[in-house]
């Protein structure tokens, strides 16, 4: 029922600028890297190098050297990659749906549900989205995968639900809503067929930009020790690991650290173009 | 004379100011009090300027507002009074085609889903036959069937307005709503929407509420016409007739101030002075008082709302018109 | 007496995805002190970037080409720096833009926007120039004008709005008036009442106007001389009465054709047929011609531009058959 032809003229869009196909690429690389790599490269907690040691530098055999447990760092990166980026895409997936629904329920039924709504948002705004996380994490002691992407996800939805709520306000009067109303649409098709996909391009490109925030986030808090613990590579906790090593071995926190900044701007440029992209279509 | 397809008697309009958060201020009274008939393939325009109701007349006779009182007769049955599957079914009858051509098609649908809606929301044919339903209700607005698969923004003000008719034609109505169709249109496109609805009108015997503020426009496709000014009818009779002999001062006024594109016949011009009131503090008596210049003009004029009588083949609601 | 406005060769270009758009291709006419010209014509012909090109207002990516020549008084608009081009904008040259709504700033007073026009050309105290505003906004027809100065823009109505552009491009007695489809947004009541003013103030300051708008009617009792635009281009300038009876340009024609009357015998309405090409294809030679009905084979190269009168010009090949 909901046909999303226009997304591909979104894309085509985005692949048309400069900074959209370098993006599109780039992005499209690093997915490629943390899909397949995996299945090339040695699982790095189970097989460290004891033959040739720890604190290696880069070269031959390990691209990225090895850090102080003997681990190859291009490979824990390529994991880490798996792990930062899923938990990053599933979390913005749950924020982008919890505000669409939020925003839509907001704007579409008006009055009481919209005050009530808007105020419970607001006052979750108000409060700093770091004190909340801490807040949520502390209940565990180690938080596990699946709850921290809850976490993430719950607590990122507020804004995206004020932006969803003041496009599906402008789009009510629209004329073609109108029209569906007068051709007797339902509620259900009226807010699938014309409010959805209508609102749904300010929150993609919200959303894609929200990719490269959770990302830093996650890299925070397991860099903080609340989030990814060892041994699991996730960027931000090999960064932690490598704290101690950061003058002495720079690729052990280097290259995770170019790794985290790379992908933020891949999404961050995917992101732009897609707003210029779907902006002038808008009439 | 056969039964009007379309009786409205005393329908008002009023919006309140005012929400969850903020305090009411006075209604606004969009309409107030309008009354009016339509007959089987007929042309009835409601004109007037910014603020005068037309748009929200056009808007509660689509149910897409609800009025705040009276009635709507359409084939016998009251509009304003159905329960929810006898409504579905009314609006396959009565249809509207919209002013703003860049505003009234989902610009993320194709055309050809734009057009197809009313089939699919009525299940007026199986989905395999859509393609060539739309494709012939393309051709009959003058456009070609293989725009189906573009969208709107490939396409001029004036294509778009045929989508939009189009699209209100898939579901075989008997009356259009037209509101404002050709406002915000070139002059030379105006002309071929104007043709194709005089058209459209003669060959599926459609009658047509006609809202404008162009009495030129109106004089093309309108049998007759109604004058509203903050919320009441003022004058309702033949096209022919309300134009080439106004009764009520407003209507007068309203004439003298079309330009004239004849540089040798240019009137004295009836300045009405003053500002249009406001709908939400209607001046007392007949509205148009206070920049009416009618040299019989006097206090009952303030005191006492006049009504419609009728004056000639026209009627007019005036204490002195003549 | 030379005229006040004299523009050659007028070409503005927006660079785009699909090539270029010449949105206006050449066009040249002048304009005589305290007259009247009309530019008219339908949307996306160019006669608004026309306007703004005489300010330099085009907005970027647009470009005034090079050969292109506006001159004020003899003097080149084209060729002048920041400080001298300023110095004309409101004090020699005043425009009135078409949407009352989005050309006035919702955060000043009207006082105040008056007042910020008279204070960049003169010098004058705060207080004077608030007089100033005040007397304009009385002349202008402004009922209250004392209290009404200290208005923010969205307390009035459009029309009063209006009136407020119009007092700004007044201020400091500019000689030549451009109105940018001055009441296309406006009732039709109110609409007569701001041609009326615009006239008045017209004769009384002995101005050159021109007046840009879609809208024949509008013209016919207003304007000295009349330029039909179409694709970028003049297809017709004539005075306003001759235009009006002799309409020779096969557009022309079809404009008077295709625009439903008041008076007069209640014809069907004889559209021009198709629509307006997009201004980065324009049809080679004459831009109208795959929509005449009287196209000929010559009409895939440019038409010269003929004197039918000798203060009557079109451009199409149908003058040189010796038709009146």
């Amino acid at each position: 029922m909901i046909r999303l032809g226009w997304s591909r003229t979104a894309l085509k869009g985005a692949w048309e600028q400069p900074g959209g196909r370098r993006g599109l690429l780039l992005l499209a690389l690093i997915v490629i890297v943390a899909l397949v790599g995996p299945a090339f490269l040695p699982d790095p907690a189970s097989q460290p190098d004891l033959i040739r040691g720890a604190l290696l530098p880069p070269g031959f055999g390990h691209p990225f050297g090895t850090d102080q447990l003997s681990r190859d760092v291009l490979s824990r990166v390529v994991h880490g990659a798996r792990i930062s980026l899923s938990v990053a895409l599933l979390a913005v997936a749950l924020s982008a749906t919890l505000g669409c629904l939020v925003g839509m329920v907001a704007g579409y039924f008006g009055g009481w549900t919209d005050a009530v709504l808007m105020r419970l948002v607001d006052g979750a705004l108000a409060i700093p989205r770091l004190f909340i996380l801490l807040l949520l994490i502390a209940v565990w002691d180690h938080i596990p995968l699946a709850a921290l992407i809850v976490v993430l996800g719950a607590t990122g939805w507020f804004g995206t639900s004020r932006l969803v709520r003041a496009e599906v306000l402008r789009l009510r009067e629209q004329e073609y809503v109108g029209a569906a109303v007068a051709l007797g649409a339902p509620r259900r098709r009226i807010i699938l067929r014309h409010l959805f996909p209508n609102a749904l391009a300010p929150v993609l490109v919200a959303s894609t930009l929200a990719v490269g925030d959770v990302i830093l986030i996650e890299a925070g808090l397991s860099f903080l020790g609340l989030g990814i613990r060892p041994p699991t590579p996730s960027w931000g906790a090999m960064i932690l690991d490598a704290r101690s090593t950061l003058f002495t071995a720079p690729w052990t926190g280097a290259f995770p650290g170019l790794a985290i900044v790379i992908t933020v701007v891949a999404v961050n440029l995917v992101g732009e173009s897609l707003r210029d992209a779907l902006d002038p279509r808008r009439l | 004379m056969s039964e009007p397809l379309l009786v409205v008697r005393d329908l008002v309009k009023h919006y309140s100011t005012g929400g969850v958060f903020k305090a009411a201020g006075p209604p606004i009274r969009a309409v107030d009090g309008v009354s009016f008939e339509v007959g089987r393939g007929e042309t009835l325009a409601l004109v007037g300027e910014s603020g005068c109701g037309k748009s929200s007349v056009a808007r509660t006779l689509v149910r897409l507002q609800e009025p705040t009182s009276g009635s709507a007769v359409f084939e016998g049955k009251n509009i304003f009074d159905l329960d929810r599957p006898t409504l579905r079914a009314l609006r396959r009858k009565i249809q509207i085609v919209f002013q703003d051509p860049y505003g009234s098609l989902n610009p993320r649908m194709t055309v050809g889903d734009s057009v197809a809606e009313g089939l699919e929301i009525h299940r007026l044919a199986p989905r395999a036959e859509i393609p060539a339903r739309v494709a012939t209700l393309l051709q009959e607005v003058g456009l070609d069937p293989s725009y189906a698969s573009r969208y709107p923004h490939e396409f001029s003000g004036g294509q778009r307005q045929r989508i939009g008719i189009a699209r209100a034609l898939a579901v075989e109505p008997s009356f259009l709503i037209c509101d404002e169709p050709v406002s915000a249109l070139d002059v030379s496109v105006q002309a071929q929407v104007l043709n194709l609805l005089v058209d459209l009108q003669a060959r599926r015997g459609l009658s047509y509420l006609f809202i404008a503020h162009d009495l030129a426009v109106v004089r093309q496709v309108a049998h007759r016409v109604a004058v509203m000014y903050l919320g009441q009818i003022l004058e309702i009779g033949p096209t022919e007739e309300v134009l080439a002999n106004p009764r009520h001062p407003y209507t007068e006024a309203l004439l003298s101030a079309v330009p004239v594109p004849d540089p040798d016949r240019q009137r004295t011009r009836i300045l009405l002075g003053g500002e249009p009131p406001s709908p939400s503090h209607p001046p007392s008596g007949c509205r148009f008082h206070p920049r009416c210049m009618h040299p019989s003009k006097d206090e009952r004029c303030s005191a006492e709302a006049p009504s419609l009588r009728p004056l000639g083949s026209a009627q007019v609601s005036c204490h002195y018109a003549r | 007496m030379s005229p006040l406005l004299e523009v050659t060769g007028l070409r503005v270009t927006f660079p785009t995805a699909a090539g270029p758009a010449r949105a206006v291709d050449g066009i040249s006419f002048t304009l005589d002190q305290g007259k009247t010209l009309a530019l008219v014509g339908e949307s996306g012909c160019g006669k608004s970037l026309t306007a703004l090109s005489l300010l330099r207002l085009v907005p970027p990516p647009g470009v005034i080409e090079a050969g292109s020549v506006i001159r004020l008084d003899g003097k080149e608009l084209l060729a002048l720096d920041a400080e001298s081009l300023r110095r004309i904008r409101g004090k020699r040259i005043g425009m009135v833009f078409q949407d009352p709504m989005t050309s006035l700033n919702p955060v000043f007073t009207v006082g105040d926007q008056i007042s910020e026009g008279i204070r960049a050309h003169e010098k004058v105290s705060r207080r004077e120039a608030w007089e100033r505003a005040v007397a304009l906004l009385q002349e202008v027809g402004i009922p209250d004008p004392v209290s009404r100065a200290w208005s923010y823009p969205h307390q009035m109505s459009g029309g009063m709005r209006q009136r407020v552009m119009i007092a700004i491009a007044l201020s400091c007695q500019p000689d030549l008036l451009i109105a940018d489809e001055p009441t296309t947004a406006l009732d039709v009541t109110v609409q007569a009442q701001i041609l009326e003013l615009l006239d008045r103030l017209r004769e009384e300051r002995g101005m050159a106007v021109l007046l840009i708008t879609h809208d024949l009617g509008i013209v016919a009792g207003r304007a000295d001389r009349v330029a039909v635009m179409y694709a970028g281009r003049i297809v017709e300038e004539a005075p306003t009465t001759t235009l009006f009876r002799h309409p020779t340009h096969p557009y022309t024609q079809g404009l008077f054709a295709s625009m439903p009357r008041l008076s007069g015998a209640r014809d069907r309405l004889v559209p021009i047929r198709g629509t307006v090409p997009p201004a980065t294809a324009w049809p080679a030679g004459c831009r109208f011609h795959p929509r005449c009905p009287s196209a000929m084979p010559e009409c895939v190269t440019d038409p010269p531009l003929l004197a039918v009168e000798s203060d009557h010009t079109m451009s199409c090949w149908l003058g040189t058959t010796t038709r009146k």
